[in-house]
């Protein structure tokens, strides 16, 4: 059993690690720190404490993968839907190229569909040296559970020691279904990922608390090293269509699902629904101040070629859908630029638009918190603001 | 139909603040409380059982005050509650969370539809639902926003998709997980609130559940943290003035550089 404990010896007081635990496990008293039993292991005291007092001992790695050192190679999922690539396919194959020059191997790519037209040229061209492609009736739609049995049956088949999916709604589904079937380890949402050449491991680092609070992880014991990664964090690499690239078409055993059936898949909204893949985002908050101020964001929004999203208040009062929700508990993006209009910026706001690229804060208060978070920022009413930016934008776009 | 949600304590995140002097985060108030998302599962859970009958648990697993979240749970509707705590669970990452709550659900009996929150507003991995599904030989559907039919063996949902959304049907037993403002959770009533100050909530250990404790917690998770960080954000920010035309050609400006 794993034990965490602190060494009196090596301890100063300072009480650094008691602010660090998110959970307040950490307790003073009679002139020592202690650890209360509903600790979750998360590792913050440590990183927090500078005398090296804190440690956890305890059985590491029981997840022991057979032959750790027989998988080689990094794998990549090529999410195809609807006759094309998931946007991050490309970005995840750039960075698979450059863990996989690292460490001396080869990138390959699965990808699963029905009539799929030259799927593995662009995924050569994207970094792939072989691609494992399945072209079935059966794998038109993702499905759960057929995509599970393909897919773990090329993993298990060549073995690769590192495994790389976007974390778009069906790459996460996929990934954390496969993983619970491989016994492997698994880190979602990851925004860095490194090589520890020495032990021949991948540092995984993703934001958890919200963006508050950044973790690096590794998977000593099994393999593959499994991940999904946010889209639009990696770099693609620019197509080469001159590379050479093997076409591998697995052996692997297709049954229906008879549990689960895709009857329809809906397309709506168009741009406003794919926050996540937006280039350009136009959120907008209280400062609204009425639902018939809308018109003037979509049109502004329109004139950008952006997607609208919104904060927590705006869809608890229901003047916007849920799925335009950014935040702790909506969606996390990521566009080369965010307007927040009308947002105070409200941490759980920030968590899920703080790495955009470029941030302009439109607000009344100048002493919102989200002009801290901005690059840019005006202090005004929305309301008069953005019309205003739409009729300047309008008159460059004529010329 | 017998459903049960799966339910998690994470602390109330609001008061966040970080100390820019040590970069290290305070936590003025921290309580625990129900996964938000969570909340819109047990909703989800006491509607089904008012609508086609049947009975609704709750379950969770952590250190035996979660108790008192499960009591609330009660409070709200839900029929009954189980939390599975030891000390051999302690440090789980998804994988071993999974497995554990497996357990601890097959230790419940049969059931139909096992329901979870999307994701957890502290580690936010949103890989515990279908890994779980995946531990009970069971299908699954992510990121529901809309039970649109359930019969005896079977459920059909609207689940999210990146453009839009998919309509999936799903033979039971199964597992999904809900998105926020698939409903409207509703608040304790006072009449619950006395019969959860009653409730019975049995505590089962690893042993209670027959878990293998070696792929319990830390040592049956194949995941570690090695080390944290507080992510800096540089605050060099441009405030334009002048009038709002002004400002906002200065702005167009700027945009027109960047694209």
């Amino acid at each position: 059993m794993a034990r965490i404990s602190i060494s009196n010896e090596k301890c100063i007081r300072c009480k650094v690690c008691i602010a660090a635990c998110a959970y307040n496990m950490i307790a003073f008293s009679n002139q020592e720190l202690g650890i209360n039993d509903g600790c979750t292991f998360c590792g913050s005291c440590i990183s927090a404490c500078k005398y090296g007092a804190i440690t956890i001992t305890g059985e590491e790695g029981r997840r022991q993968t057979e032959n750790v050192a027989r998988y080689s190679g990094v794998l990549v999922f090529g999410e195809y839907t609807d006759g094309k690539f998931s946007g991050a396919v490309q970005e995840i194959l750039g960075e698979a190229r450059k863990i996989a020059d690292k460490l001396g191997v080869q990138v390959s790519a699965a990808v699963l569909g029905n009539r799929m037209t030259d799927p593995a040229g662009e995924l050569i061209a994207g970094g792939a040296d072989k691609v494992y492609l399945v072209d079935h009736p059966l794998l038109e739609k993702f499905n759960d559970d057929v995509y599970t049995d393909v897919i773990t049956q090329i993993v298990n088949t060549y073995m690769p020691e590192i495994f790389i999916i976007a974390s778009t709604i069906h790459g996460s589904s996929l990934a954390a279904r496969v993983a619970s079937r491989l016994g492997t380890g698994l880190t979602a949402d990851c925004t860095g990922l490194e090589v520890d050449m020495e032990r021949r491991l991948l540092r995984q680092t993703r934001p958890t608390f919200g963006g508050n609070l950044m973790a690096t992880i590794i998977c000593p014991g099994a393999r593959p090293q499994m991940c999904t990664v946010k889209p639009r964090v990696m770099q693609k690499l620019p197509p080469d269509y001159s590379r050479a690239g093997e076409i591998i078409i697995p052996r692997v055993d297709i049954k229906e699902s008879s549990r689960l059936r895709i009857i329809e898949r809906i397309v709506s909204g168009g741009m406003d629904y794919n926050l996540e893949e937006a280039e350009i985002i136009v959120s907008v908050g209280r400062g609204l101040q009425n639902p018939n101020n809308l018109n003037m964001i979509r049109e502004f929004a329109n004139v950008l070629g952006a997607s609208i999203g919104a904060s927590r208040a705006l869809v608890d009062m229901g003047w916007l859908e849920y799925s335009h929700q950014v935040g702790q508990t909506g969606k996390t993006v990521r566009p080369r630029i965010y307007f927040a209009c009308g947002i105070s910026g409200a941490i759980q706001h920030l968590a899920g638009m703080l790495s955009s690229e470029f941030i302009v804060a439109i607000n009344k208060d100048p002493d919102a918190p989200i002009f801290k978070a901005a690059n840019v920022g005006i202090v005004g009413d929305l309301t008069s603001i953005i019309p205003t930016l739409t009729t300047e934008l309008k008159r460059l776009l004529k010329k | 139909m017998r459903t049960i949600v799966c339910i998690k304590q994470v602390p109330e995140t609001n008061e966040v603040k970080i100390d820019s002097e040590n970069n290290s985060l305070i936590r003025e108030k921290s309580n625990m409380a129900i996964n938000p998302v969570d909340m819109y599962a047990l909703e989800e859970a006491i509607q089904l059982s008012r609508v086609s009958g049947g009975s609704s648990t709750a379950m969770s697993m952590g250190i035996p005050e979660v108790s008192e979240l499960l009591r609330n749970a009660i409070g709200l509707g839900i029929d009954e509650a189980v939390l599975l705590s030891d000390i051999a669970f302690a440090g789980a990452d998804t994988l071993a969370t999974a497995y554990a709550l497996s357990m601890g659900i097959k230790k419940l009996g049969d059931y139909d539809l096992i329901i979870c929150g999307r994701n957890s507003a502290d580690g936010d991995t949103g890989q515990v639902g279908p890994s779980l599904a995946e531990k009970l030989g069971i299908p699954h559907i992510t990121c529901v926003n809309r039970i649109i039919e359930t019969e005896s063996d079977y459920i059909r949902c609207s689940r999210l998709s990146e453009n839009g959304y998919e309509i999936v049907e799903m033979s039971l037993p199964g597992l999904i997980t809900v998105v926020k403002g698939i409903n409207e959770p509703r608040l304790p009533s006072l009449a619950r609130m006395m019969k959860a100050r009653k409730a019975d909530i049995p505590i089962l250990t690893a042993r209670d559940i027959d878990a293998d404790i070696k792929l319990c917690g830390f040592t049956g998770s194949p995941t570690k943290v090695v080390s944290t960080h507080i992510p800096l954000k540089e605050t060099n920010i441009e405030m334009f003035t002048g009038s709002e035309e002004e400002q906002a050609q200065l702005l167009i400006e700027r945009l027109n550089r960047l694209l």
